[in-house]
């Protein structure tokens, strides 16, 4: 099976907020407002970490949530991001500087 | 995005930051409040430390401005180590220093916006507001780098007499330039509190006919509309985010509520900023001021909407007074007399309100 691998864009902006990153891309100011779960998904998102383990790791331990459902909704928010070119995704291992 | 704003109001995080890396300039604006003399300004490894603390502090949204933030030879590496700090940056500029080359580099930092002055569309009005020979020339060719390179631009023209005339023209301008056009007709004192530059404010008259041009306000009906009376709400309302979730930072280290506020707080040279911005009383007391607690505003029936500054009327000696400028506006916006009017018999505003810039506490470096 292939991993997938996310990384944070260089080009945004991000800030924690009372436990919610706020997200902005100063390419198209699309703002987001991430929610304690995909706040934590973000922030392991270092590109070396595949997204399989974010899941496991930094939302299962952490919150309590079913693993099938915590794996679908983190494709479907990094689908949103990456769409935005907030994260960028891959099916190899990435570095931060390849994230511009 | 105003969610988050009010968020930050209501928790007490400093969300945005405006900070003038020097007051030095190329220009010399004959409306301009600064002193350019450099008093000893924050090293670059003091800024950085800074934009560490305020990172930590939470602040989302970073201005970069001066004096003519350019002077400095380390800008980039400034705006560099704000954008690793993952601020949401914007640049306040005049833009003559910003070739091809500068554009590019901006765009690579992913800089949010840029904001640029511009007085007139008239080559010779603004370099003689400039005092700098080629001035216009130069910042538009800037203009036109930094749009070439997909970044957000917005032409800022500060109105006053010498180009009263001329705001149609500069919008046209920045339509054709493809950017954004604010206007701004706000002239306050120098800082060692000469008020001669008052003398450039727009007449009140004039600026009834600004609030009266649809491009500039779309929702005439609304915005020129007879004050509401209050609610209980609004009186319990705060005048902005000054002190709240917003500040300002000298080029020599002096913490402010607002860039047009300058009430001494603290200094990000002696003190941690987060000291500085929970524990000052001054911020403590610019924080508590609510709508009902105005001298004379509590009692006005534009109190809900006007554009009330405080740090106008901390100039005008009172932060709870009334600030003469906004009075102006409200009158000139409505037609309907403000309190502070009414109380002095005045049938129209005084055309100068009589203010006086606090100086800056001095620090050495």
């Amino acid at each position: 099976m292939s991993e997938t691998y996310i990384v944070r864009s260089s080009a945004i902006a991000a800030r924690l907020l009372a436990g919610e990153m706020m997200v902005m891309n100063s390419a198209d100011s699309t703002f987001f407002t991430l929610n304690e779960v995909a706040t934590a998904i973000w922030q392991a998102a270092d590109g070396r970490t595949p997204l399989r383990e974010i899941v496991r790791e930094q939302v299962c331990e952490q919150f309590d949530i079913d693993p099938e459902q915590a794996q679908a909704d983190a494709e479907q928010f990094v689908a949103d991001l990456s769409k935005h070119g907030i994260l960028l995704v891959s099916d190899n291992p990435m570095s931060a500087e390849s994230a511009r | 995005m105003s969610e988050v704003g009010q968020k930050a109001f209501n928790l007490g995080v400093p969300l945005a930051v405006h900070m003038d890396v020097t007051y030095r300039c190329n220009e010399r604006c004959v409306h301009c409040y600064l002193d350019h003399d450099d008093h000893g300004e924050m090293t670059t490894a003091e800024i950085k430390g800074a934009l560490d603390q305020l990172a930590e502090a939470g602040v989302f949204f970073l201005t970069l401005s001066g004096g003519e933030p350019f002077m400095r030879r380390d800008f980039f590496e400034i705006v560099e180590h704000a954008r690793r700090q993952l601020f949401n940056v914007k640049v306040k500029t005049n833009a003559v220093m910003i070739g091809a080359a500068e554009a590019q580099k901006l765009r690579a930092l992913s800089i949010d916006s840029i904001q640029i002055s511009v007085y007139s569309h008239r080559p010779a009005v603004h370099d003689a507001i400039t005092k700098l020979p080629h001035s216009f020339e130069r910042t538009i060719k800037a203009v036109q780098f930094l749009r070439d390179q997909g970044l957000r631009v917005s032409i800022a023209n500060v109105l006053m007499t010498p180009n009263l005339a001329d705001h149609y023209g500069v919008q046209k301008l920045a339509a054709e330039l493809g950017v954004n056009y604010t206007l701004d007709p706000t002239i306050t004192p120098m800082m060692d509190g000469d008020t001669s530059i008052l003398a450039l404010r727009v007449p009140g008259e004039e600026l009834e006919e600004v609030f009266r041009n649809p491009a500039l306000v779309p929702n005439q009906e609304e915005f020129c509309a007879p004050p509401k009376p209050p609610s209980d709400e609004d009186l319990e309302g705060y005048s902005c985010s000054a002190g709240h979730s917003f500040c300002y930072i000298s080029p020599y280290g002096d913490v402010f509520p607002c860039v047009q506020f300058p009430l001494p707080t603290g200094n990000v040279r002696r003190q941690k900023f987060l000291d500085i911005w929970n524990l000052s009383p001054q911020l403590k007391e610019v924080r508590s001021i609510q709508a009902k607690d105005l001298t004379v505003c509590s009692s006005c029936s534009h109190v809900s909407s006007c554009s009330r500054c405080p740090g106008l009327a901390y100039m005008e000696g009172s932060m709870r007074g009334p600030s003469t400028a906004d009075c102006e506006k409200s009158f000139y916006r409505t037609g309907v007399p403000t309190a502070n009017m009414l109380r002095q018999g005045l049938s129209k505003p005084r055309t100068t309100a009589p203010l006086v810039q606090i100086q800056p506490v001095a620090v050495s470096a």
